[in-house]
């Protein structure tokens, strides 16, 4: 008898992709090709995959998880975590290699699966328990401290679509909470609710792994990897790219992210787009208007996006943000031009967008930098770790004194002694 | 933990066709039971008349069907009242059109659930075409009801229904199976259902009976499942209609084939759907 909970070799899964359609060249052309298509599809069925049209989102995995041990996953958007995920709970079959998983399995993909807005946060309970493999039995002599552990036990007979999306987060995740699986597999499911639900929530998996559970977790949140799991798989293009105590394998994450937000071209990033517009450049500037490689602590900067409309027309409504970050990836602050009621009624279908900081507060270090925009309440764009801003020590408070340590941000401030 | 049933799922691509999986399905029978349960509740909240619909809706088919094809355009009923003739049919009818349906658009309207859990994805047709008996008993009283006021008293015969109502139930699964995993690949599927099962209310006897179709054609009329369910019906309530023969045999053969090669497709495809959403 051996003492692996999870055991992966060689694991492979390979996506089809579409090919490219060409945009069809007048109305002619179109109905043409809507008369064409299904005939395309059963050629492309037929037909082996050509190397282009493939893409291994995992590729060569082999990781062994002992039981009892919390192992967190970690990497860029697209990198084959969820992938990694959804075979380990075989909800999709993988294309080569194996792996075997000892003892039953809980997935917490998303949070209230199956949860049915017409029914009552009681029924829903016991739907989304079942959904999960609880038998009825189970939940029965669990919900009432599912309910006290979700706060909810006022509104337990009420649909849950009256819920507040924090009442319904809490419920779910409450469920999901009181599975009591061997292996549970777990997918940024923290990211939701309110901090102290979720340090509720960081405590009650933390009770689960003393019991002897075997928990993956995947985040993007380096604080509750950190907190969480003693040692870190770092999946990157499909393959692992680190493995072992989480402290070393974390660092070496954010290294890297590091070395690729200073990367100035922008095509290689990380990007959440639906295909409205793109963002082709990003650089900083002074106040002269003279691009600058970093700024100084206490001097005004421009942040200076570049973007194109794909479609090539105008944009209408556009609100853009830009996400500062530290190394780990906790959000520091969001310039957003909500906020400050400056969104863009119409942009030229190419341009720069400019955003002005009259006086860096952020302590001297390095940030990472986000950009996004949605245009016209719909369709959005994100462009993950687009930049690093380096911020060198400078002179603040305008007094001859450079900055160096002071935390994470700085303020005005004076002093004074009160006669 | 004894060695000889190790106690561990392996994962690792599957081909050919593999079994069926009866057994693990029947393991997940409680979330069948709350899958089916769900359907049921969930449907006729927050609606003024709930679940009076479920019998409003084929009652008020029934009115009409009365009118335009018994009053209207009188066609034969083969002595039976009118309303009870097609009553009769619509049952089963509403049944099959409803589980067919349901069981066809089956993953793609649960794909929220199927892509982030896993379980025999076959609970899912299952339970909707299950969901869609809790109506059929329901409706069921009111046939009762209707055949006491015209003077029809309920008989032995009434014990070959469940035959029918199997066959009715088989044939939507079959048909639903083999359709539903086409339905994820292409969405014009569900409209292509609706639409071809309108068509097909008219190749069964619903609004007229099946002795109007000339004798030459009646065998090959027959070999439509759903009018032997219709006419099975009939016979078994208001002896019209027609016995289970040889060839409601020849029926239940080729149903059952088309339903094992639908689980058998369903089973197949089970296993990568979700990367086809």
């Amino acid at each position: 008898m051996n003492d692996n909970a999870i055991e992966v070799n060689g694991l492979g899964k390979r996506y089809r992709l579409g090919a490219a359609v060409t945009k069809p060249n007048g109305r002619l052309q179109a109905v043409g090709e809507a008369l064409k298509a299904p005939f395309r599809y059963l050629i492309r069925n037929a037909t082996k995959a050509s190397e282009e049209e493939t893409l291994w989102a995992l590729r060569n995995v082999s990781v062994s998880v002992k039981r009892g041990e919390v192992v967190g996953i970690i990497g860029r958007n697209g990198a084959g975590k969820t992938t990694f995920l959804k075979i380990l709970s075989r909800i999709t079959d993988p294309t080569e290699g194996m792996a075997r998983v000892y003892g039953r399995v809980g997935t917490l993909l998303a949070v209230g699966t199956g949860f049915h807005p017409e029914l009552s946060g009681r029924d829903n309970v016991f739907l989304n328990g079942a959904i999960m493999g609880m038998k009825r039995e189970e939940i029965r002599t669990r919900f009432d401290e599912i309910v006290a552990f979700a706060e909810v036990a006022k509104f337990i007979d009420t649909p849950v679509k009256y819920y507040s999306s924090g009442m319904y987060v809490r419920l779910a995740f409450a469920v999901a909470a009181h599975l009591e699986p061997e292996v549970l597999l777990v997918d940024e499911v923290l990211a939701v609710g309110d901090l102290a639900f979720q340090r509720k929530c960081l405590g009650k998996m933390n009770s689960v792994s003393d019991e002897g559970r075997t928990v993956l977790l995947v985040s993007h949140n380096m604080e509750a990897i950190l907190g969480l799991c003693p040692r870190t798989v770092w999946i990157d293009q499909g393959g692992v790219a680190g493995d072992g105590p989480s402290r070393e394998v974390v660092q070496q994450y954010t290294k890297e992210s590091m070395e690729r937000a200073a990367q100035p071209n922008l095509k290689d990033k990380t990007r959440q787009g639906e295909g409205v517009i793109e963002f082709t450049g990003f650089h900083l500037r002074d106040s002269q208007g003279r691009p600058i490689p970093h700024v100084l602590c206490g001097d005004p900067v421009d942040l200076v996006i570049d973007y194109r409309s794909i479609s090539g027309q105008d944009l209408v409504n556009v609100t853009a943000w830009i996400w500062l970050l530290d190394p780990l990836r906790k959000p520091l602050t969001c310039l957003w031009s909500m906020l400050t009621n400056q969104d863009f009624q119409r942009l030229p279908s190419e341009g720069r967008l400019v955003c002005r900081l009259p006086q860096v507060n952020l302590a001297p270090g390095s940030y990472m930098v986000d950009l996004a925009a949605r245009v016209n309440m719909g369709k959005s764009e994100k462009l993950m770790e687009a930049a690093k801003l380096e911020v060198l020590p400078g002179d603040f408070f305008g007094t001859g004194r450079p900055i160096t340590q002071t935390g994470q941000f700085l303020c005005n401030h004076s002093w004074s002694l009160e006669d | 933990m004894s060695e000889a049933q190790p106690n561990y799922v392996e994962i690792k691509p599957r081909k050919g066709w593999g079994d069926l999986g009866i057994k693990e399905t029947w393991e997940f029978r409680e979330l069948l039971y709350f899958l089916i349960w769900r359907e049921i509740k969930g449907r006729y909240r927050q609606m003024a008349l709930g679940p009076t619909w479920i019998i409003l809706k084929p009652f008020v088919t029934m009115v009409v069907l009365s009118l335009v094809f018994g009053k209207l355009a009188k066609l034969p009923s083969d002595g039976v009242p009118y309303p009870l003739f097609s009553y009769s049919a619509l049952l089963p009818w509403t049944l099959f059109t409803v589980s067919l349906n349901k069981s066809a658009t089956s993953l793609v309207s649960n794909m929220g659930i199927i892509s982030k859990v896993y379980f025999p994805r076959m609970v899912v047709p299952i339970s909707t075409a299950c969901a869609g008996l809790v109506d059929f008993f329901m409706s069921f009283l009111i046939l009762i009801g209707m055949m006491l006021y015209f003077g029809y008293m309920p008989g032995l015969k009434l014990l070959i229904l469940p035959m029918y109502l199997a066959l009715a139930v088989a044939t939507a699964m079959a048909v639903g199976l083999w359709l539903a995993t086409l339905a994820v690949r292409f969405r014009d599927v569900a409209y292509a259902v609706e639409h071809l099962l309108q068509v097909a209310m008219y190749l069964t006897p619903v609004v007229y009976p099946a002795s109007m179709v000339p004798e030459a054609w009646r065998g090959l009329y027959m070999l439509n499942p759903m009018a032997q369910v219709v006419e099975g019906f009939r016979w078994a309530l208001v002896g019209t209609g027609q016995a289970p023969n040889l060839i409601t045999v020849a029926v239940w053969g080729i149903v059952l084939a088309l339903l094992f090669s639908g689980a058998h497709l369903f089973r197949r495809t089970e296993r990568t759907v979700v990367d086809l959403m």
